[in-house]
């Protein structure tokens, strides 16, 4: 199984694609994932769905990062809302979540792994 | 039984008021309104400010269409020549005739003129209505000396307006002393001192026997002394007589020295007939002042809509206001002509400040107070008067100006029924109400009570109240701007430019924690690029941006951007408008016409932004900051170049003023307009700052928005030349730079500024607060780093990386589609999205 799972991680930019405490988005096996860099985090790394699943638009690279109450979080930039960066929970809305991705650092490349 | 008929005579300040407050009660009744003048009510309080560059027209309190919108009939310039009781109904001057069930006398009162040989000279006037106030105008224009008869309220207002109009003013008063009826012997000197200071000169005393005309000046008055006085023109104001003509003739009671008489229910002789305000007699008493004219009103209206409880107990005539400048106050028995009662005085020559109380002879309690010069205590006074509040055991410690801090007269100590606006009779109990209601500041209080925007006398004890009130529920007001600072904006700003601190990582290391958040970063951003004024896309500021700012475009609902060049002024040329065009077509771009007189691109998306930009920059664009909380447009009207009517060139001023502050951060978005001329086609008066020309400079208006909460802009000073009208807008606009909270529009910000619209001028015009030097400073540093942020970023390849839709891809969002509608492109719904997708599988 490890060694399937292994196998879908996609290199996708390099560190100096990524903007320092912010988000940008890349193109996985076609689907917009949002990548935020937060480097004095210890993941670092963070990655969520790019479609806002309340503004219905494919935005979420383009919102605001930070914290709330302890929670690393980004905010949607077309109504507000925030999203946690580590589960895809929103946090004023109940029951809605965007997609999680797994994100990683090898050296100076940026990986994602693919929703299976 | 078919709905009752309510006939008002009357349309002035309390026949409106009377009407508004029934039409709010919502009672089925069918309300006609009859006029004498040819426009419906206005504000007679403040007619000396046209003199001073107020339009007539601001000072409307209805408009034909206010009374259409309430079903209310209304007939102006007709007036009510005899009431048939019999018949119930009414005969006008033009014949008209109409019937009531109930009938409102609202009539008001006329100017006395004294019975003199010669008053009914041409250039002898009457200060009442504004038709009188243009011919005041017209006679002040071949004048040079103008006398006042009168030396009481009206007529030092009135002396204020021959003032203003450059006439060399005299006051003539036959008592012995100014404001007798509100002032004592000892602050009427005190007056007449501060008056005479401002050059207007006082004679009282004087009985004018005659007036005649003669040749050094038009007119002569001879006083029966034997002295004599010259001048061009005159204005009587010595008081107001009741017109009661109407009740007279139809046979209703009225006084002996006039009024038509009511009782506590404001009923006439006659159960079917009511008066009100100034025509009313009650008690043997006129009230010429217009709250109780309000009360009058509503308690007729109360008792109309069914609730027969209401009912009018006379009211207390204290009164502040300012006089030629002068702060006057009066409460109470200002005499001191209670029997036993003591007083305690202060008097100070050199400041010119008179204050007296009158207590009863226990000193226990206040009975009456005269302030002159120094109107500060008058709001504590009078809630100690009103509300029978025992005084501190050394009373005059209320009066005079200690080391130390006076004793306090607490909010928590005020009952409930006390009045603190008296001009919307606001208690502390509807504030308390208004509270209860969700209102949670003292900017909410007022919009949702109308205290203290009247005269705005009572805006320091309306904040104590509704502070006290806050802090007594445990509602800790905590106006940190987020999580991560304990500051308010305010208080990050001082931060920031006393500690010179240039990132917000410095700004979180030293004075906030955890990592920051969409409010704080963006709100410090703001204060970082009005400060220091770097690029907002280098790098310690690129993730603090709304995306707005990120991309420097205005994001749409399906996350691509609009373009707005800068159109300075509202005037472009043929070239760049094609230039518009062309790319737009280009690019296959939505176009529409801004409110602001620029032109809006749609639909592009954010890799798309840089190339647009390279070829609006080389066609000679310039970011038009759409996207910031910054200055936006300064629109224009046409002005003197072309317009037959314009007497400045509004083109010309406002593109110096668009090209002056474009880029200024600030708290929220800043909207202005300039006008070239009364008719105000800009419509500079919704703006943040917008400015009206004259024929004598600029008039400055401040603090007008549009939007969800319209509100005009107040008129901040008259015919300023092109330097000076430009360092006051420098000034306003850094203050509020500096003291606004987040998002917080100018409008709110004056509210909630303690003094308001008086206080910003003490800031701006008389730099109470001695930064007015700074603010410029401020702002000449602002002008001068100037730069166009898209020609930065077109130019800077590390800039460009960030408007990649992907970073490892060129494909485009496949989420957004577009459709046509109108021979345009506009977003597709989401059940047309999915239609469209499906059929191109």
């Amino acid at each position: 199984m490890e060694a399937v799972k292994q196998d879908q991680w996609e290199v996708v930019c390099t560190r100096s694609d990524l903007v320092v405490n912010s988000g940008v988005c890349a193109l996985v096996n076609g689907e917009q994932v949002a990548i935020y860099y937060l480097p004095d985090t210890e993941r670092k790394v963070y990655a969520l769905g790019n479609r806002d699943p309340i503004g219905k638009a494919n935005v979420m690279s383009r919102g605001i990062v930070g914290d709330l109450g302890g929670k690393l979080v980004v905010a949607s930039p077309l109504y507000k809302q925030h999203y946690a960066l580590e589960t895809g929970a929103c946090l004023e809305e109940e029951g809605v979540f965007i997609p999680c991705y797994d994100v990683q650092l090898d050296g100076d490349e940026v990986h994602v792994r693919a929703a299976g | 039984m078919s709905t009752r008929k309510i006939l008002v005579v009357g349309n002035g300040m309390v026949g409106h008021h009377f009407v508004e407050s029934l039409v709010g009660l919502d009672t089925d009744v069918d309300i006609t309104v009859i006029g004498e003048e040819p426009r419906p009510a206005y504000d007679r309080v403040h007619l000396s400010e046209v003199f001073s560059g107020r339009e007539p027209a601001d000072l409307a309190m209805a408009t034909r269409e206010t009374y259409e919108n309430w079903g209310v009939k209304a007939h102006f310039g007709d007036p009510v020549v005899r009431i048939e009781r019999a018949r119930r109904e009414v005969v006008t001057q033009g014949g008209r005739r109409f019937s009531y069930d109930k009938m409102v006398l609202a009539t008001g009162s006329f100017p006395f003129v004294p019975p003199v040989k010669g008053a009914d000279n041409k250039r002898c006037l009457v200060y009442r209505t504004i038709d009188d106030l243009g011919h005041i105008k017209a006679t002040a224009k071949d004048s040079e000396i103008g006398v006042v008869v009168g030396g009481g309220l009206l007529g030092l207002e009135c002396a204020n307006a021959l003032r203003n109009l450059g006439l060399q003013t005299h006051v003539v008063e036959f008592a012995p002393g100014l404001m007798g009826v509100q002032l004592d012997d000892g602050g009427s000197k005190m007056l007449r001192r501060k008056i005479e200071a401002l050059g207007v000169s006082v004679h009282t005393g004087k009985n004018t026997q005659q007036i005649v005309t003669d040749e050094a000046t038009a007119l002569r008055m001879d006083f029966a002394d034997e002295s004599a006085l010259g001048t061009d023109m005159i204005v009587f104001s010595a008081g107001i007589r009741p017109r009661d003509q109407l009740a007279r003739d139809s046979e209703l009671a009225v006084g002996e020295r006039g009024g038509i008489v009511v009782d506590y229910k404001c009923k006439t002789s006659d159960s079917d007939i009511f008066a009100i305000g100034e025509c009313a007699l009650f008690g043997g008493r006129i009230y010429g002042l217009v709250a109780p004219g309000y009360r009058m009103a509503e308690v007729v209206a109360s008792q109309l809509a069914g609730q027969a409880e209401a009912t009018f107990q006379g009211a207390d005539m204290s009164t502040k206001l300012k006089l030629l400048g002068v702060d006057v106050g009066s409460i109470g028995d200002a005499h001191g002509r209670t029997e036993g009662s003591i007083s305690y005085v202060f008097s100070d020559e050199r400041a010119e400040v008179y204050k007296r109380i009158i207590t009863s002879g226990d000193g226990k309690t206040l009975l009456g107070a005269v302030l002159v010069g120094d109107c500060e205590d008058y709001d504590t006074l009078l809630q100690y008067f009103l509300n029978g509040i025992e005084l501190p055991a050394e009373p005059e410690s209320l009066i005079v100006p200690a080391a130390g801090d006076k004793p306090l007269l607490g909010a928590a100590a005020l009952p409930m029924t006390a009045t603190v606006c008296s001009c919307h009779n606001v208690t502390k109990g509807c504030i308390i109400d208004a509270l209860d209601g969700g209102c949670c500041s003292l900017g909410d209080v007022k919009g949702e009570t109308k205290a203290s925007t009247g005269c705005g006398g009572c805006a320091a004890m309306l904040k104590n109240v509704v502070e006290t009130e806050l802090s007594a529920r445990g509602v800790v007001v905590d106006k940190s701007i987020c999580e991560h600072f304990p500051y308010t904006r305010q208080e990050l700003f001082h931060l920031a430019q006393v500690g010179e601190i240039k990132t917000f990582q410095d700004m979180l290391g030293q004075h906030g924690s955890g990592r920051g958040c969409d409010i704080c970063k963006p709100a410090i951003a703001s204060i970082m690029a009005s400060l220091w004024n770097e690029h907002v896309l280098e790098l310690p500021h690129v993730g603090l941006q709304d995306t707005n700012d990120t991309f420097l475009a205005n994001m749409q609902k399906d996350g691509t951007y609009s373009v707005v060049p800068r159109v300075a002024g509202g005037e472009i040329t043929p070239d760049k408008l094609i230039v518009l065009g062309e790319v737009a077509k280009e690019y296959g771009l939505y176009t529409k016409i801004t409110g602001g007189q620029r032109i809006d691109l749609f639909g592009a998306r954010q890799h798309q932004l840089p190339e647009i930009w390279r070829k609006l920059v080389e066609a000679g664009f310039e970011t038009g900051h759409a996207y910031g909380k910054s200055l936006r447009t300064v629109k224009s009207c046409v002005g003197s170049t072309w317009c037959r009517y314009g007497v400045q060139d509004s083109v010309g001023m406002a593109i110096l003023l668009e090209n002056r502050y474009k880029g200024l951060r600030s708290p929220h978005k800043l909207k202005s307009a300039v006008s070239g001329c009364t008719r105000e086609c800009a419509e500079a008066q919704s703006k943040d700052f917008g400015v009206i020309a004259t024929e004598n400079g600029w008039n400055l208006y401040l603090c007008g928005n549009g939007g969800m909460k319209p509100r005009h802009a107040d008129l901040f000073a008259t015919d300023l030349d092109d330097e000076t009208l430009i360092r006051y807008i420098d000034r306003f606009l850094m203050f509020y730079v500096r003291t606004a909270d987040r998002l917080q529009r100018t409008s709110v910000w004056m509210d909630n500024l303690e003094g308001g619209l008086d206080y910003l001028r003490e800031v701006i015009i008389d730099d109470s607060l001695g930064i007015c030097a700074e603010l410029e400073q401020q702002m000449a540093a602002v002008v001068g780093t100037y730069q166009c942020e898209w020609t930065t970023t077109i130019n800077d390849p590390e800039k460009l990386k960030r408007f990649r839709t992907f970073v490892n891809s060129d494909e485009e969002d496949s989420g957004v589609v577009f459709v046509q509608e109108r021979e345009q492109i506009r977003p597709a719904r989401a059940e047309e999205k999915i239609r469209l997708v499906a059929s191109s599988k």
